[in-house]
């Protein structure tokens, strides 16, 4: 017998009792080690592609060579006589792209319509894997072709929309400009960029007694069961998605993706389990990717360094009809203090594959941009750039006048420029060599919306003293196994090893999913909510208010009595379930992650190659769950910007769009060799208005650290480059134009 | 990948008798060929495995330094002999792939490396290398990684390998073996060809004409350098690179072979640049001259226009370090 | 074609298509799912197994190529229950994240050890004919055939010179 309960609490306003502080367990926060680790590094963590099921066949995506036009004819029949074919299929419920995140709405059918060159348009299965590739390759697809389609966002023919949600105003911005004793006015490019997590995309789907069991690489698990219900047209409660680890998603896998459709119209059609994981190629170009950006950035300041307009406009692009834009200035209206402004979004229209999330959309190249501005404009006043930033620091959300749940920036600032060594930055550029290199400092503001999302979570307590954490909630490489478990073991006075967590089932409750650093907050809350329940009845077994409950060792202790949690428990496990639903706390506070990221770059003066030779950053998000795990988000996020200010550039051939580096040889991912010493800081503090006081961490560091390495390779060789990534071939032009007027 | 029958060669002469059927391919390490097989950019209908055969020795002769085909790119770069009188064989192989590669790529199968081209790789594209005759989509396309010199209307691909550039400065010849006992010997100068309108012909090999060895002429004195510039800091292809042996006497250069990679469809040498800087002391106007001669016909694509500055660049710094005192080098 | 391949110390007796690569083979004949596909060309490393002793991407060769090889895996370094020095060294560190690339990173690491110990020299060793030293800038060249978009490139360093100190220690 177990008893059942169920707490629910909609986030309305701050929380200051803080009652994590109170726990005696001592193992939240602390850097607990992953619980599923041992499995992780000996090969025994199982995902999706893993899978292996009797009578298994093997699926394999074919794609469309044209970028706008109609399927004519698929010539199945050649391919349908190769040996160990069993099936072409062309069904009209096939999907073109993959779904957005947090949303249930399947992303558009009818694949045979192209709108993008590399659109998947048919499976291929067949007994094995060889033999579904090499046909799948071999599949003939003929096309109505429309010729013209826009496939650049500059291009004349690309539509461009102005939605009318994302443009505004604030007082007089060119008359501000105007009178300005300083003006920065750039067109800054960031390139289309891929997610490339290490796992492919791949699903397995089985079809059992008209249930759709399917495992399946995602972030978000009830979404995604939604999606895929919808795109079936079936019901949700008819489809299970399992996804206990995930290698990676970085947004790419926040929605279901082309295979998963295919994968789930296979298996029903044959009648047997079929595996589609899809190839580098594949999972490069037919799920999403992170637009390309073309960005404006106009400021003005006084001759004190105090901003007095500010102007962001975005280009940016996405295939016809798509609801998403990247939200490039998510964070220009309230990073910085001005009392003139202009925000301006454009969206193109092209026949590119599906821009989505990609890791921190929005802030990651917005930040960025904007924080090389900032740089730019510190030169022209001839000021440090932290001072310039610390000089702009609103009280309040400007324009609405909200307050901010925290704000640390300036302690970011300060505190990152002192362990940094800020003061040895010279000033003027080209002031420090060392042989062919040019040594200089960087450095920017990082800054990131926080949000929650809604979670369940359930949490069992045995009679045996030990707990069982289950929520349909993945771990994407984020710590969501280690720190459920942690929170629920310091909720329950319980020793890590007590604490057993499942996750990545759709039969478990729902959780946020992960995603937009919401995950640890959202799921992590739901986690505490069901624990704060079974402590409320251990509370009362033990005769004593709940908070005046110490729960530790697996003992219950209220003045000078201690017992065993079993004699509390009448007999039965117990077993509550949390839920958080974001309320209005979200109106009523301006909440943000903030932090400072600082870089020392050498550029080689003879070819423009640069390395990073250090970097560090400091974090501002409120309570650290996991310190292990929190640091390692730090710095896969400072990687991150590494990667998009130096090497990662998703290529579109201008005359068809396609994508032409569609793997991970000539997308270039950093290397272990492109990553110096990085060193991560935590600014201690709770955020009231954040559930648990706690906010994400997994995005802050893309958000602003590229501008950082920008600016430090200006200091250093004097180069300006406004196109990221800054390839050696950009700097080159630099060099050579530098050394020419030295001549 | 294409079904294809599987063969182990036993001997040099069971390998070369196999390859005398039409659609054979050798296959050795591997490293390219299946990668392009997957993808059925090739497609062989039989495949005879050389993994096995003896040549794998590394022998000093009389003639210089003999490599067998079969030498991994590992074990080559880690020889005592080689790390000692031809610094720069090692230094280019270390530059080049991955651990794991250099463990299975062989001296042979990296000579015969395709050249590299997005659109050769996507069969989705026009390639007169795939298709003869169907067109280049990389002139008019994305082509920061293509040739500047050398190239042509129908093909703009470059050569891959840093461990070729670094035999091509090194003067080395490639034996090879011939089913009904042939055996010759090519300089690489003579191996590898220029794209010309036949981009599907990369080497003078004959159809079934196997690499045996790389024999290179006895280390010449001086300074052997081999930089490298690319996109990453590691694991990644060149976009240009020099290989360089040059020997000084009484502050003038007495010796100098320079190769290039990234350049072109082949490690590329310059007769006319070698010949004006012998007998010369080093100076940035003599470094400058020779890059004007290396570059006179060089012509970008748009794309890839940065390497005609970066090659002259790279190269200067390169006849820098390779003529400066002994002590004075950075 | 029938293929003998002795994985970890257990020989496996295979028929397979000669199409089939020695990571599929590894994975769907032979039922070890440790050993990853990433890119199935030689871009990531996550397919990295030791044969004979040597590292090497399984996703680029042919399994019929490898008959009669040693071949070890992630499974055969270790178990959860007894774990090899690096596996230990990567939970301590946090040498990874979702944990996809890690067992490559791990045999890559395990078999790098053993070229710096054979004194290989690598593209950023000052001299050929020094003593190779697993320092964080040789670590990270050598560790750079295996990718890993996590980034927790930092911790496998830590992890790495870790495991190679103990065993320092311990010789």
């Amino acid at each position: 017998m177990t008893r059942e309960m169920t707490h629910a609490m909609t986030h309305d306003g701050p929380d200051t009792d803080h009652r994590l502080d109170g726990m005696a367990q001592g193992v939240l926060g602390r850097p607990e080690p992953r619980p599923e680790g041992a499995l992780k590094v000996t090969g025994r963590a199982v995902y999706t592609g893993d899978q292996q099921v009797a009578g298994m066949v093997h699926g394999a995506l074919v794609r469309a060579t044209i970028t706008r036009g109609r399927v004519t004819t698929l010539h199945s029949a050649p391919v349908l006589e190769m040996p160990g074919v069993l099936a072409v299929i062309d069904d009209a419920r096939l999907v073109r792209f993959s779904g957005q995140g947090a949303t249930t709405k399947p992303p558009a059918g009818d694949a045979a319509e192209v709108v993008y060159h590399g659109q998947p348009v048919a499976l291929v299965v067949a007994e094995t894997l060889e033999q579904a590739r090499h046909a799948a390759l071999r599949l003939r697809v003929d096309y109505a072709e429309e010729p013209g389609a826009a496939t650049g966002p500059e291009e004349p023919a690309a539509e461009v929309e102005l939605p009318e949600k994302k443009q505004s105003v604030t007082g007089e911005p060119d008359a501000a400009l105007e009178a300005a004793d300083a003006v920065i006015d750039r067109i800054y490019r960031t390139s289309s960029m891929s997610s490339a997590p290490m796992e492919p995309h791949a699903s397995l789907a089985e079809w059992q007694g008209g249930k759709l069991v399917l495992h399946s690489t995602l972030q978000m698990l009830a979404s995604a069961q939604g999606q895929v219900a919808a795109a079936l047209g079936i019901e949700a409660e008819d489809v299970r998605v399992l996804a206990p680890h995930v290698g990676g998603g970085f947004g790419s896998k926040l929605g279901i993706s082309p295979e998963t459709v295919a994968a789930a119209i296979a298996a029903q059609r044959l009648g047997r389990p079929v595996s589609v994981v899809c190839s580098r190629p594949q999972s490069m170009e037919t799920t999403s990717r992170r637009s390309e950006t073309l960005q404006r950035i106009q400021l003005g300041a006084d001759d004190e360094g105090r901003l007095t307009m500010i102007g962001h406009e975005a280009l940016v692009s996405n295939l016809p009809g798509q609801k998403f834009s990247e939200p490039v200035q998510q964070a220009t209206p309230f990073t910085y203090e001005a009392a003139h402004r202009r925000v301006v979004h454009r969206v193109a229209r092209v026949h590119r594959l599906l821009c989505a999330s990609v890791r921190a959309p929005g802030e990651s190249v917005g930040a960025t941009a904007f924080e090389c501005a900032m740089d730019e404009l510190a030169d022209k006043l001839g000021m440090c750039p932290v001072a310039l930033r610390l000089r702009n620091i609103p009280k309040l959300e400007p324009g609405t006048g909200r307050p901010f749940s925290s704000h640390k920036l300036a302690e970011a600032l300060t505190t990152g420029a002192r362990r940094f060594g800020w003061e040895h930055r010279h000033a003027s550029l080209r002031a420090r060599r060392e042989g062919e290199w040019w040594i200089g400092m960087g450095m920017s503001s990082l800054v990131r919306v926080n949000t929650v999302m809604e979670a369940k979570a359930r949490v069992t307590l045995s009679l045996e003293g030990s707990a069982l954490v289950e929520t349909d909630m993945t771990d994407i490489g984020t710590g969501s196994y280690a720190i459920l478990t942690q929170i629920a073991a310091e909720m329950l006075g319980l020793p890590m090893g007590s604490v057993e967590t499942v996750l990545g089932d759709t039969d478990l409750p729902a959780s946020s999913g992960s995603g937009g650093s919401f995950g640890a907050a959202s799921t992590g809350s739901a986690v505490y909510l069901a624990c704060l329940e079974l402590r409320s009845k251990l509370a009362e077994a033990m005769g004593c208010p709940e908070p005046e409950l110490t729960l530790k060792d697996g003992h219950a202790i209220h003045d000078n009595r201690k017992v065993p949690l079993a004699t509390l428990m009448g007999g039965a496990a117990m077993q509550a379930e949390g839920h958080l639903i974001p309320g209005e706390a979200e109106d009523k506070a301006r909440q943000a992650t903030w932090g400072a990221a600082f870089a020392e770059v050498g550029v080689n003066a003879v070819t423009g190659e640069i390395r990073v030779r250090r970097m560090l950053g400091t974090f501002a998000i409120g309570r650290v769950l996991n310190a292990q795990t929190a640091r390692s988000q730090a710095l896969g996020g400072m990687i991150w910007g590494i990667g998009m200010a130096l090497t990662e550039e998703l290529v579109h051939d201008a005359r068809d769009g396609h994508i032409v580096n569609r793997d991970l040889a000539e997308y270039h991912v950093p290397v272990n060799a492109d990553v110096p010493a990085l060193e991560v800081h935590f600014i201690e503090e709770r955020d009231d208005w954040a559930p648990m006081q706690a906010k994400g961490i997994g995005e802050l560091g893309i958000c602003g650290a590229g501008a950082a390495i920008v600016n430090a390779v200006h200091n250093a060789c004097g180069v300006r480059v406004r196109s990221l990534p800054m390839t050696v071939d950009k700097v080159l032009a630099g060099l050579v134009e530098i050394d020419a007027e030295a001549q | 990948m294409r079904a294809f029958d599987y063969i182990r060669a036993g001997s040099c002469k069971d390998a070369l008798a196999e390859a005398e059927t039409p659609g054979t391919a050798f296959i050795a390490g591997g490293t390219n060929l299946l990668d392009l097989m997957k993808h059925e950019v090739m497609t062989p209908a039989r495949l005879v495995d050389i993994s096995r055969l003896d040549l794998r020795g590394i022998t000093l002769t009389d003639a210089g330094l003999r490599i067998g085909a079969m030498v991994s790119n590992s074990d080559l770069a880690a020889d005592p002999l080689v790390r000692r009188h031809w610094p720069l064989l090692s230094r280019a192989l270390l530059a080049g792939a991955s651990g794991q590669l250099r463990n299975k790529a062989t001296t042979g199968g990296n000579l015969l490396q395709r050249t590299r081209c997005y659109y050769f790789y996507d069969t989705a594209m026009q390639c007169n290398k795939r298709e003869p005759g169907s067109g280049c989509a990389a002139i008019g396309g994305f082509n920061r990684i293509h040739a500047i010199l050398g190239a042509s209307d129908a093909c703009i691909a470059t050569h891959p390998s840093d461990m070729a550039v670094a035999l091509r400065a090194l003067s080395a010849e490639v034996e090879l073996l011939a089913a009904g006992g042939g055996r010759r010997q090519v300089p690489l100068a003579a191996f590898y060809r220029l794209p010309g309108d036949t981009p599907h012909v990369e080497t003078v090999l004959e159809p079934g004409e196997m690499i045996a060895a790389v024999l290179l002429p006895p280390a010449e004195g001086g300074r052997q350098i081999y930089r490298k510039v690319r996109d990453r800091a590691s694991y990644a292809f060149a976009l240009v690179s020099v290989a360089a042996c040059l020997r000084m006497e009484t502050g003038r250069i007495a010796a100098a072979a320079l190769a290039f990679g990234g350049l072109a469809h082949m490690p590329w040498r310059s007769a006319e640049l070698e010949g004006a800087l012998i007998g010369e002391a080093p100076s940035p106007a003599l470094f400058d001259h020779a890059a004007d001669l290396l570059l006179a016909e060089a012509k970008g694509q748009g794309d890839n226009d940065f390497k005609i500055p970066l090659a002259r660049r790279t190269l200067a710094a390169v006849l820098a370090e390779a003529t400066a005192e002994e002590g004075a080098r950075a | 074609m029938h293929v003998t391949l002795t994985i970890n110390d257990t020989k496996h007796h295979l028929e397979l298509d000669p199409r089939v690569t020695l990571l599929d083979a590894i994975r769907h004949h032979a039922g070890l799912t440790g050993t990853k596909k990433g890119c199935d060309h030689g871009q990531c490393g996550a397919c990295t197994v030791m044969v004979n002793g040597r590292r090497i991407n399984s996703c680029l060769s042919l399994a019929v190529m490898h008959d009669g090889d040693a071949i070890t895996t992630i499974e055969g370094l270790g178990t959860p229950e007894a774990l090899s020095p690096l596996q230990a060294a990567f939970i301590e560190t946090d040498g990874f994240q979702c944990g996809y690339c890690t067992p490559g990173q791990i045999c890559s690491a395990t078999a790098m050890l053993e070229e710096i110990r054979a004194g290989w020299p690598s593209h950023v060793s000052e001299t050929l004919d020094g003593p190779a030293l697993p320092t964080e800038a040789e670590i990270a060249e050598r560790m750079s055939g295996n990718l890993c978009r996590c980034s927790a490139y930092p911790n496998i360093i830590a992890a790495i010179r870790l495991a190679a100190a103990e065993r320092e220690d311990a010789a």
